[in-house]
């Protein structure tokens, strides 16, 4: 039963990592600026390396023979197990950035607390992953404040993407039986105590960049159980293409 | 080439007596091979056409970034989509430095791509081709990089320093994109039978578009002729097309591939492979803005920047804001 909790966790990491990463590698040379293309790709890649590190560990620990690319290419939608917040649309850049903020302070207080996880190989995947979190959440916040903080056009695009999203935030600490039974073995992260630091840390950067929290406290939830929208359909159905059309190829 | 048909704004070539004495200085340290640096002297023909020649080839790593991204969300494996990522944020980077050769000859980034988005300045014209199968991306890694490499290696030793120091970096970092696209096509080659006809397809519709990357026969040109004269083109466009073909030949059967040339031949006594005219109408039809994805590559670029605009602004209000309340501060202080 340890075993199916500790794989069904590890998935959903992979999941957000490689679900956040296809919709960046939307943007590929359409950004706001070059600096922006760059960043955005550096990001997916990132992302991308990680959802590697999370699913083939998910893999050998199911020990259904499932590597990183059958997990990937070869589930449908309602076994994928990422944050409904990730796989929403890119919107305008705006959208873009507000989930990757959102995202990004989540992340950073899941790896730090992963970090320290009785698990070896969770505890080492965190520490690399880390590093380069800490790269997006700085320029997430920083840009954040800047275009918060930037022309009235930009604030109100970014309160619009703020308003849009908060919805999507609440599943983030609902911690479900997997996550407080990993979390009692000091395995896993159990997400629900990290929600003051993510709100401390969401609240100082808004108040720079004169953005207001909203205050409603209705959330969706679901994602980590398989129950998604309609947006993650579509962007698997693109994403699994290959690997669907021509199964027995190897690439 | 990345930059194709630089119009050197000449209509001769002038030998050493009927220069100036500044313009013979120049050329005889040209001729010595010292490089020639941004605060330099320089005649104005030289840096005008170098601003073309490395604003043209950044506007190419800016538009390739293009038919890649076709892709990148359909790559076969997440291993294959970071090949490509990290490909595409090379190129991204490859653009950034290269405007920023181009910089140092006293033109703005925004000046010169300002006239990409205007039509004034073309890319290469590789990239109005479609990328319509994954094979294509290594085809293009294979053939596309490839082209450019040959041509790049050479300006390595150009005479502007900013610009050789730039292609020694590029020049690294596209030789290993040529091995990562062959070794896709190679997958593809060697895998099953659809793959096969895939990676076929790709170098078919590739093959030609890729000779033409060198650009027409140099002939009598001037251009041609006074770039060569400056140091800053190396090689003659047939010269580099041939090394390219006898290259990628020998490429091409160990994958089993065929290359869609009738005419392509083993020549004993020049020691290269003769090949087949090339369609030269097709050519100047896409560089003057009738190829399959012309108009699509830039409406992209355009609207990526038109909808950026309130992005730029904001940071830029931003930044002025920031040094208001500096100022404010230090008054108040």
């Amino acid at each position: 039963m340890l075993l199916d909790d500790k794989s069904v966790y590890l998935m959903r990491l992979g999941d957000n990592a490689l679900v956040l990463s296809q919709r960046l590698s939307e943007w590929c040379g359409k950004g706001p600026a070059f600096e922006e293309d760059m960043a955005l790709t550096n990001t997916a890649l990132d992302l991308i390396g990680q959802a590697r590190m999370w699913l083939s560990y998910a893999g050998e620990v199911e020990g259904r023979g499932r590597d990183e690319d059958a997990l990937a290419f070869r589930r449908d939608s309602h076994e994928f197990t990422n944050l409904l917040l990730v796989e929403q649309p890119n919107g305008d850049y705006a959208h873009t950035l507000v989930r990757q903020f959102f995202f990004d302070v989540w992340h950073q207080l899941t790896l730090d607390a992963l970090t320290r996880s009785s698990d070896d190989r969770i505890a080492d995947i965190a520490s690399k992953a880390i590093k380069e979190v800490a790269y997006h959440l700085r320029r997430s916040s920083d840009l954040v404040v800047r275009l918060g903080d930037g022309t009235a056009e930009s604030r109100r695009r970014m309160q619009d993407a703020v308003d849009a999203l908060w919805m999507y935030t609440g599943e983030m600490f609902k911690a479900d039986e997997t996550e407080e039974l990993l979390g009692a073995q000091g395995l896993a992260c159990d997400p629900s105590t990290l929600k003051d630091a993510w709100l401390a840390m969401v609240r100082e950067v808004f108040a720079e960049a004169t953005l207001t929290v909203p205050d409603s406290e209705w959330m969706q939830k679901g994602g980590k159980q398989g129950r998604h929208g309609e947006h993650l359909g579509l962007l698997l159905a693109e994403m699994q293409f290959l690997q669907r059309a021509y199964p027995n190829a190897s690439w | 080439m990345y930059a194709q048909m630089v119009d050197t704004g000449m209509k001769r070539v002038q030998g050493l007596d009927e220069m100036s004495a500044e313009e013979r200085a120049f050329q005889e340290k040209i001729d010595a091979g010292i490089k020639i640096e941004a605060k330099d002297w320089m005649p104005e023909g030289y840096r005008r056409t170098l601003i073309r020649q490395i604003s043209q080839h950044a506007h190419s790593e800016i538009v390739g970034q293009l038919p890649e991204g076709n892709w990148v969300t359909r790559a076969p494996t997440l291993k294959r989509k970071a090949i490509l990522l990290a490909k595409i944020q090379d190129e991204a980077g490859h653009g950034l430095y290269l405007y920023s050769a181009a910089e140092t000859l006293g033109v703005t980034r925004d000046q010169v791509y300002a006239d990409l988005l205007s039509g004034k300045v073309k890319y290469s014209s590789i990239f109005n081709y479609p990328t319509t199968n994954w094979a294509d991306i290594g085809t293009v890694g294979w053939l596309v990089d490839g082209a450019a490499i040959m041509n790049q290696i050479p300006l390595c030793r150009c005479s502007y320093g900013p610009y050789s120091r730039a292609m020694v970096r590029v020049c690294k970092e596209e030789s290993f994109h040529q091995r990562q696209g062959y070794d896709l096509v190679m997958a593809m080659a060697k895998g099953t039978p659809e793959q096969k006809a895939m990676a076929q397809d790709a170098l078919n519709r590739w093959w030609w578009p890729a000779l033409m990357m060198f650009g027409p026969s140099d002939g009598e040109s001037v251009h041609s002729a006074q770039s060569m004269q400056w140091k800053i083109k190396i090689l003659s466009n047939d010269e580099l097309r041939q090394k390219f073909v006898d290259q990628t030949v020998p490429q091409a059967e160990y994958l089993g591939l065929t290359i869609p040339d009738p005419d392509l031949k083993w020549n004993e006594d020049t020691g290269h492979y003769d090949f087949g005219e090339i369609d030269w109408e097709e050519f100047r039809q896409v560089v003057a803005g009738n190829g399959p994805c012309n108009r699509d590559r830039l409406r992209t670029r355009v609207k990526a920047w038109e909808d950026g605009e309130w992005f730029r602004d904001a940071l830029l209000a931003h930044a002025e804001k920031k040094s208001e309340r500096q100022v404010a501060t230090a008054k108040a202080a």
